[in-house]
């Protein structure tokens, strides 16, 4: 139910405040959705986007993060991992 | 796809599981309170993978099973007037109500469209002028931003043909109900990310205080889930329940503050009745007065939801994390996704559903 799908802003379409739609690209497959609660998305952000609202602007930098430390927590003896 | 394969490679989940594995001294009991992650715990096989050194439980999480039978019912009636057409989520046509689905309805005439969105709901209603269009929203926090937002489109563009019927709920106050049962083993959350996502997390720090048990803003994918779980016990084997998020790259400590304003500006919280759990305090919310013509209850002169037990099932304490679903009687026999009695058995994001479904399998997978 609270499924979200993360997508690429290809193109903005309106930019009302409250009518804000933009062109989102779900790995190939494009759909419009609303933008009204992330209207400082630009043109290449993801965004997560539900029921047709895209409702956060994903943070790439700290995707990367996560994955990094998942990477060197996977490759750590387990004594090292106990401790941290 | 970006965001999602990334955390899905099977070889680090393998050794992330195993390091979780090895942080644990006692079978700790979590539970997690989004069908969405019910679903992928069971699907990739990590409960499975876990169970012999956690405790998974899956609390009240899926809005679509806690939705009133009643509101089912008020739906289906709806759409057997003349000139009305409901529309709805997929998932909810197979929900049961008291007197058959959505989707029963439909096969015996009743005028029911699935939508993607609310918004076709109204551009549904702006291509029928003499039809009136009843969206039939359902859900979390997640969601409500986009039903405010249908509503007020409709508004703007001046639709006297589009209705709301309702039926939204909140997470935290169901957390709070679980901790408050006398009944209750939980000794720590994985919050639902995506509720986050809209509402932040900052809420929950009373939480934390007041029951003294972690709370972990956690994802939904295999290695979130690992990872939202590894936090969530190393806070407690350190005997300190604290808040964290895990989540990071969806979820911001305050969430997303013009969803909350579309969500306040529309709707008002109010108690709820949660099928197969009782009435919730401030566990729900309601179309404001000052919007009260797009308030379907309103404009065809429904009666409130209640909620009716549902027979002897067992479903408040598998929703409570008080047994698991197959403890139930009812379970895979008189109770099945076919033919569910329950509320978590309705949806395949429910605990029983999910358990039915997957719970033969022991493999982890991607």
């Amino acid at each position: 139910m609270c499924l979200g799908v993360p997508g690429r802003v290809a193109v903005w379409i309106d930019q009302d405040p409250l009518m804000a739609l933009a062109e989102i690209d779900f790995g190939g497959l494009r759909k419009r959705c609303q933008m009204a609660c992330v209207p400082e998305a630009r043109v290449g952000d993801y965004v997560l986007v539900h029921a047709g609202v895209a409702i956060t602007i994903i943070d790439e930098v700290a995707a990367e993060k996560l994955l990094a430390t998942l990477a060197d927590l996977g490759e750590m003896n387990p004594q090292e991992a106990s401790f941290l | 796809m970006k965001f999602i394969d990334e955390y899905r490679q099977p070889a680090l989940i393998q050794r992330n599981l195993a390091e979780l594995r090895q942080a644990i001294t006692q079978r700790w009991v979590i539970m997690d309170v989004c069908g969405g992650q019910t679903h992928s715990l069971l699907r990739h096989g990590l409960e499975a993978a876990l169970e012999d050194v956690l405790e998974l439980v899956h609390g009240p999480g899926c809005p679509v099973c806690v939705t009133p039978a009643e509101a089912i019912d008020a739906a289906a009636e709806l759409a057997r007037r003349p000139n009305v057409i409901v529309a709805s989520f997929g998932d909810m046509l197979r929900v049961p109500g008291q007197r058959g689905s959505l989707l029963q309805a439909r096969a015996e005439g009743a005028k029911i469209r699935i939508v993607y969105s609310p918004m076709d709901a109204v551009e549904l209603a702006a291509s029928q002028p003499d039809q009136q269009i009843v969206f039939f929203g359902v859900g979390f926090e997640t969601t409500v931003p986009a039903t405010a937002l249908a509503l007020l489109h409709a508004r703007q563009r001046r639709l006297t043909n589009f209705s709301l019927l309702v039926s939204h709920v909140r997470v935290e106050p169901a957390m709070r109900a679980v901790m408050q049962s006398a009944e209750t083993r939980v000794q720590g959350f994985l919050a639902a990310g995506h509720v986050c996502t809209v509402t932040g997390y900052e809420h929950y720090h009373s939480f934390v205080a007041k029951f003294s048990v972690p709370v972990v803003v956690t994802g939904f994918e295999p290695l979130d889930l690992i990872n939202g779980l590894f936090e969530c016990v190393q806070s407690l084997e350190k005997g300190q329940p604290r808040l964290s998020n895990q989540y990071e790259r969806s979820v911001s400590p305050t969430g997303n503050l013009r969803a909350q304003r579309l969500m306040e500006q529309v709707y008002e919280i109010v108690d709820a009745p949660w099928r197969g759990f009782g009435r919730i305090a401030g566990g729900g919310l309601a179309i404001r007065p000052e919007f009260r013509e797009f308030d379907a209850r309103v404009r065809f002169q429904l009666a409130d939801a209640v909620c009716s037990p549902d027979g002897d099932c067992r479903s408040k304490e598998v929703m409570l994390g008080v047994i698991k679903p197959p403890e139930c009687p009812l379970f895979g026999n008189r109770c099945t996704p076919e033919t569910p009695v329950g509320a978590p058995m309705v949806s395949s994001e429910g605990a029983c559903s999910a358990y039915y479904r997957y719970s033969r399998s022991n493999e982890v997978t991607s």
